[in-house]
């Protein structure tokens, strides 16, 4: 009972102890994770993974209000994300394509799937097959920011990579 | 899965004999123009029903709630009557009414038979020409009172406008739950005062563009069940669904033709562009209208059904075009400053409302049916998807504040603006044409 109330006052103690005991049963599992590389922290993912897609390549790009031009920053994270899926083939892509909320629901419908059709087809430039692609729009129906201001409309404003399927 | 509506009712409507010596011409106490000044409204005193018990009071405030919310009515305060109406069907002293500025009054009575069914009538007096305008009863089962007092209510406003009402009508609609970014959406349809609320989604997809059938007894609507977004058609009282037509992608922004037998429709290009098509519900034949490498959605038809209003950005932003039935002649009819969309033709046919982006801000309004005589009638940070009521007066949107969506209706004059009062949030709202 102290014991406890001790450790619940001092939470340095706990975090310590639960990112060790992550560290332990990742390094258990994952030998050769991106952390055993020597990699950062945040990218402690297994090469070839959703996480490690998600986290070091990046599984979105965002656009410019009512446009579906793939900007220059998205280009780079495109072009990541093409030799990363051309590596893994064992997954099925689909891309969503968002809008934020300043349009009405019908015109963002068809804006998203402009966005993800622009996605797609820079990803096939890139070499990954049109036959592991799909896309979907859901407009601005799912936002993941959710303010009422321009800092939450241009994360909005995307298309995200999503992977499934993989194998062993 | 199966939603049952309640039975719709017998409404055996008669007129009731003119109590008055002579029967008065059709006299409208309320003129209705768009364009003139500030519109009083018609002070009206609607006095309780007789009989009943409660009913005979609960119909009286429904019929006074809906004059009253179409602005052009002002229902006078029931502690202001002098006159105390013990039979409603006797000739009422007028100098009461006229003392209390009353210009109209609404008697009336209700009652159960013995089979079962409510029997409600009212008389509408013109207190200053001291005579009966109109008088009319009507047989329902008892699950209809309200619509029973909805029926009443139009009846009162056909003869002081000299228009159709519109209070006898449904809206479907979409009820939003849950935090913005996990919202759950259901297919609801409620009359249009917002009572007795029904849902026909259990909210595990999202649905969206719920719009009436011509027939009142189907909507088309857009649903993400399958995994692809794709339109349906859903039978109110069944609950029967089916897809609507058999394209690769997504079709979305479905509207009935006037005659309820062809569904228009965007489907998504591969190339990313959505065109406008037209499925004949019948034959299950397809019509390309549009061809374009450009977004072109929210089609909607003139109520002859010999055109076509709809957005699309051929020309760099969304504006407002026109094309014949059969995708001939497509103009542009929008030039203001902003971007347009969702135009929706009005069911006299003489107007277009639409949805304006400008400077930052998100108005409704309508034009005429070639782009000219813009007038915007609200305009809000976040609101959009008007709809028509069936007479063409009064529309219905939704506006974004607080946390989400609720809807907001608005007449012509843009001065009467009204909530619709839903338990959650809500959106895309559809109006019916008046039931039958």
């Amino acid at each position: 009972m102290g014991r406890i109330a001790a450790l619940t006052r001092n939470p340095v103690m706990i975090a310590l102890v639960a990112s060790l005991a992550i560290a332990g049963c990742a390094s258990k599992k994952t030998p050769n994770s991106a952390a055993d590389l020597g990699l950062s922290g945040a990218g402690a993912a297994t090469p070839g993974s959703a996480q490690d897609f998600t986290v070091n390549i990046g599984d979105r790009i965002f656009f410019d209000t009512d446009s579906s031009s793939i900007r220059a920053d998205a280009q780079t994270t495109l072009s990541r994300q093409a030799q990363w899926l051309n590596q893994y083939r064992q997954y099925a892509i689909v891309i969503e394509g968002h809008a934020d909320e300043r349009g009405t629901r019908e015109y963002n419908l068809a804006l998203g799937a402009r966005r993800a059709a622009a996605t797609r087809d820079f990803l096939v430039a890139r070499g990954v097959s049109a036959q592991r692609l799909k896309t979907i729009s859901y407009g601005k129906e799912r936002p993941v920011a959710v303010c009422d201001d321009i800092s939450c409309w241009s994360q909005n404003r995307r298309a995200v990579t999503t992977i499934s399927g993989a194998g062993s | 899965m199966k939603f049952i509506l309640k039975p719709l009712l017998m409404i055996v409507a008669m007129a009731l004999g003119m109590t008055a010596a002579a029967t008065l011409p059709a006299r409208a106490l309320v003129e209705l123009n768009v364009n003139k000044g500030n519109v009083e409204p018609l002070p009206i005193a609607i006095t309780d029903f007789q009989g009943g018990d409660a009913l005979g009071a609960e119909i009286s405030g429904i019929v006074s709630a809906d004059l009253k919310r179409s602005g052009l009515f002002a229902p006078i305060d029931k502690s202001a009557f002098i006159e105390k109406i013990s039979n409603p069907d006797a000739t009422p002293r007028f100098e009461d009414w006229k003392v209390i500025n009353a210009q109209a009054l609404v008697t009336g009575s209700v009652s159960k038979e013995a089979d079962g069914r409510v029997r409600a009538q009212y008389r509408l007096w013109d207190t200053f020409a001291g005579q009966q305008m109109s008088g009319e009863q009507f047989f329902a089962n008892d699950a209809n009172t309200r619509r029973v007092a909805h029926i009443i209510a139009d009846a009162i406003y056909e003869r002081l406008t000299g228009e159709k009402g519109y209070f006898d009508t449904r809206v479907v609609f979409i009820d939003e739950s849950g935090a913005k970014n996990a919202r759950k959406k259901r297919l609801a349809i409620m009359d249009q005062d917002g009572a007795n609320i029904r849902y026909l989604s259990d909210g595990r997809s999202i649905v969206l563009t719920p719009r009436f059938s011509p027939n009142r007894q189907e909507i088309t609507y857009m649903s993400y069940e399958s995994g692809q977004p794709k339109v349906y058609l859903l039978q109110i009282e069944t609950g029967q669904r089916e897809l609507v037509g058999d394209f690769p992608g997504m079709t979305f922004a479905p509207r009935f033709s006037p005659d309820g037998q062809k569904v228009i429709m965007s489907l998504l290009r591969d190339d990313g562009n959505s065109n406008i098509f037209a499925m004949d519900l019948r034959s299950r034949s397809t019509t390309r209208l549009t061809n374009s490498t450009a977004i072109d959605t929210s089609p909607s038809y003139s109520p002859d059904g010999s055109k076509v209003v709809f957005t699309s950005d051929r020309g760099g932003r969304a504006q407002i075009y026109v094309m014949g039935a059969d995708g001939s002649g497509q103009t542009r009819i929008s030039f203001g400053d902003g971007v347009y969309s969702t135009p929706v033709w009005s069911p006299r046919g003489d107007l277009i409302a639409f949805t304006k982006q400008t400077a930052g801000e998100f108005q409704i309004g309508v034009m005429r049916v070639d782009g000219s005589g813009e007038r915007i009638l609200s305009t809000g940070f976040q609101q959009e998807g008007p709809t028509w009521a069936p007479n063409g007066r009064v529309l219905m949107f939704f506006r974004d504040s607080a946390g989400g969506p609720k809807l907001v209706s608005v007449d012509l004059t843009g001065r009467n603006e009204q909530s619709i009062p839903t338990a959650n949030f809500a959106s895309d709202p559809a109006w019916s044409p008046l039931l039958e």
